[in-house]
């Protein structure tokens, strides 16, 4: 199987035309196969946090009394938008890959409204974060890089300093958005192009705006298609660690806006991601800020 | 690209002699495999090296497939059953004559000898576009060359377009929908049955395909039931040439009329989406009313609504309205006749 159709233009030029299709089911097995060496990974050999993480250093009693019971993560804005884009994700994967496996129904335009409504929540996504939010705190930066370099050295039985406690987001959740990322913006621009090739009633059909040849036409589908075939691996383990049990907790304050305390303490570096009056005094380096409502 | 051959290309050919054995064959190459009826379409894509299947399965040495049988009432016709019997057949002449007249109006006597009921209702649109090799939405490719600013695309769809805009070009398959038909198909999982009108399928279900046949199934025969028996039909296709020619469009309707007002009636239309069209709205609207040009003026210009014209097709907006018109009110005969 090939990665690429390819096709011959009416000017005779070999064209690309789509991804091959068969890559869903790739991108399917992989995830699987990703979850399952991943379960067995946490039941057989990985560390509890504990003996990982190493402890909350210098944190001061006054600091961890600021503490609130109910630890603000997720604005109500961003709980919101993590729904609107995750019914929009799923209502996009499914309109496309299912009539590829012999789920016949007429897909195109759930599939563009989808889009549609991707696109509107990852705009406001970028001004809430960038204005609302803690703009740095899902990007990774030098100590989750040292601590990675810890952890990894650590488990291949090196001497290392135990790893700090983590920041608002892991690194590995860290890294998760920035695939989610390049693979939703590559959709969402390739999708935008490709909505000028069908009926809509933003635009009135026309495949020779831009003056896009067939070539770069056929390279702007095959993009579209890897980025949403890496989607569904992707979406695929994010679904998986949100029903892991060591992450319910995470999973609950997406749903509901806040951790308890004990999670809090136990998880995260009070001096990385600070709350409460800590965040109020210092401005909040790396973590929510304080208008984050409860 | 199209390159016409005089010779054919190579594959291999089973000609099995029961139905079984087609769909064993077709079953086991699948997508590899080709079923041929009459072959007046098949020759054309495999000439012209656009469809290369690896294997033809010639369904021509399968009697089970051919001949007409009176069934409660109505008949079953066998899916290899060529126009011309379908034409010709006392019952079918008497009791459902707009099939007659529908098969009679396709192609020309030669074609009708060849071609077979079932290949009519299953042919391949006539989008030169496509039939000419062009890698679009329904070749597979991921742009529709009949739908730009600058397309020649008089013969294309003024209703239905997804993305893809060519439309079915069969004249017996309006009329099986407006007598009800059943059609019958055989799959790797049994026998299947299904109404005329979701028999055939639009692009936005499945792009690639005019009818809902997968690969290792088969049409196997067509029953058209007693229920519209006699009843007031009419049938017309306009087309450029009236000896030998696709339509531009037609119209079957089929009505019963009590104390002068339609007390059931079935309506489609053809050549104008990609799909034979149902117009149940049309039907609903007329239902209870005189058959008379007011219902069928009413009619025309419910049948139009949702319609939309391409670059070089906005005639088939009225020429559907008067043919739906006429299809409900009737013909008024010129004043000279």
């Amino acid at each position: 199987m090939g990665l690429i159709q390819w096709a011959t233009s009416p000017w005779g030029r070999e064209v690309p035309i789509h991804i091959a299709f068969g890559l869903v089911w790739v991108a399917i097995v992989c995830g699987a196969l990703f979850l399952i060496a991943h379960a067995i990974y946490v039941a057989y050999w990985a560390k509890s946090p504990e003996a990982a993480s190493g402890a909350t250093v210098g944190a001061s009693r006054q600091l961890v009394a600021g503490i609130p019971e109910r630890v603000p993560r997720h604005s109500f804005g961003a709980r919101l938008f993590h729904g609107v884009m995750a019914l929009a994700m799923l209502a996009l994967l499914f309109t496309a890959f299912l009539p590829k496996m012999g789920v016949r129904f007429a897909w195109v335009t759930w599939h563009w409204i989808a889009g549609i409504v991707l696109t509107v929540s990852v705009i406001y996504h970028l001004f809430h974060a960038t204005f609302w939010l803690d703009f740095w705190s899902i990007w990774p930066d030098r100590e989750d890089m040292e601590d990675a370099s810890r952890r990894v050295r650590r488990a291949l039985g090196m001497a290392a300093p135990a790893p700090r406690k983590f920041a608002k987001y892991p690194l590995e959740n860290k890294l998760y958005h920035l695939a989610i990322l390049c693979a939703g913006l590559a959709v969402i621009g390739t999708g935008l192009l490709m909505m000028n090739r069908v009926q809509t009633p933003f635009f009135t059909r026309n495949p020779y705006i831009f003056g896009f040849s067939d070539m770069t036409w056929g390279w702007t589908y095959v993009l579209h298609g890897f980025a949403g075939v890496v989607l569904v691996a992707l979406i695929i383990a994010h679904i998986y660690f949100a029903v892991r049990p060591e992450k319910l907790f995470i999973t609950h304050s997406m749903i509901y806006g806040w951790m308890d305390r004990e999670k809090y303490l136990e998880h995260y570096d009070p001096h990385r991601w600070r709350v409460g009056e800590a965040a109020s005094e210092s401005g909040s380096p790396g973590g929510s800020k304080s208008r984050v409502p409860v | 690209m199209a390159v016409i051959h005089d010779v054919m290309p190579a594959f291999e050919l089973f000609q099995p002699p029961t139905i079984d054995d087609a769909l064993r064959l077709l079953g086991q190459y699948r997508a590899d495999a080709w079923a041929m009826a009459g072959g007046l379409d098949t020759f054309d894509w495999l000439k012209d090296r656009i469809k290369r299947p690896k294997v033809v399965v010639d369904l021509s040495q399968i009697n089970e497939l051919r001949g007409i049988r009176e069934q409660n009432g109505g008949v079953e016709i066998g899916a290899t059953t060529t126009l011309t019997e379908v034409v010709r057949h006392p019952l079918i002449r008497e009791k459902f004559s707009i099939l007659s007249t529908g098969a009679e109006a396709a192609a020309s006597p030669q074609i009708r000898n060849q071609g077979t009921i079932g290949g009519n209702v299953s042919q391949d649109t006539r989008c030169w576009y496509y039939r000419a090799g062009w890698p679009c939405y329904r070749a597979g490719g991921n742009t529709c060359f009949a739908d730009t600013p600058t397309a020649i695309n008089r013969e294309h769809a003024i209703l239905g377009a997804d993305r893809c805009v060519a439309v079915n070009p069969s004249d017996s398959a309006p009329c099986l929908i407006a007598l009800d038909a059943k059609f019958v198909i055989r799959t790797p999982k049994g026998e299947r049955v299904v109404n005329a009108e979701d028999y055939f399928i639009g692009p936005g279900i499945d792009i690639t395909r005019m009818n809902i046949l997968q690969p290792g199934d088969l049409l196997t025969a067509i029953r058209i039931p007693a229920d519209w028996a006699g009843a007031q039909f009419y049938f017309e296709k306009v087309r450029d040439r009236n000896v030998w020619d696709f339509p531009l469009m037609n119209v079957a309707s089929a009505m019963f009329v009590t104390s002068g007002k339609i007390d059931r009636i079935r309506i489609a239309v053809n050549a104008a989406a990609a799909h034979p069209l149902r117009l149940a709205a049309v039907e609903d609207a007329v239902r209870g009313k005189e058959p008379n040009a007011a219902t069928g003026e009413m009619a025309g210009k419910l049948a139009i609504q949702g319609a939309r014209p391409l670059r070089f097709n906005a005639y088939k907006i009225p020429l559907m309205r008067n043919l739906v018109k006429r299809a409900i009110g009737g013909v008024e005969k010129p004043a000279w006749a």
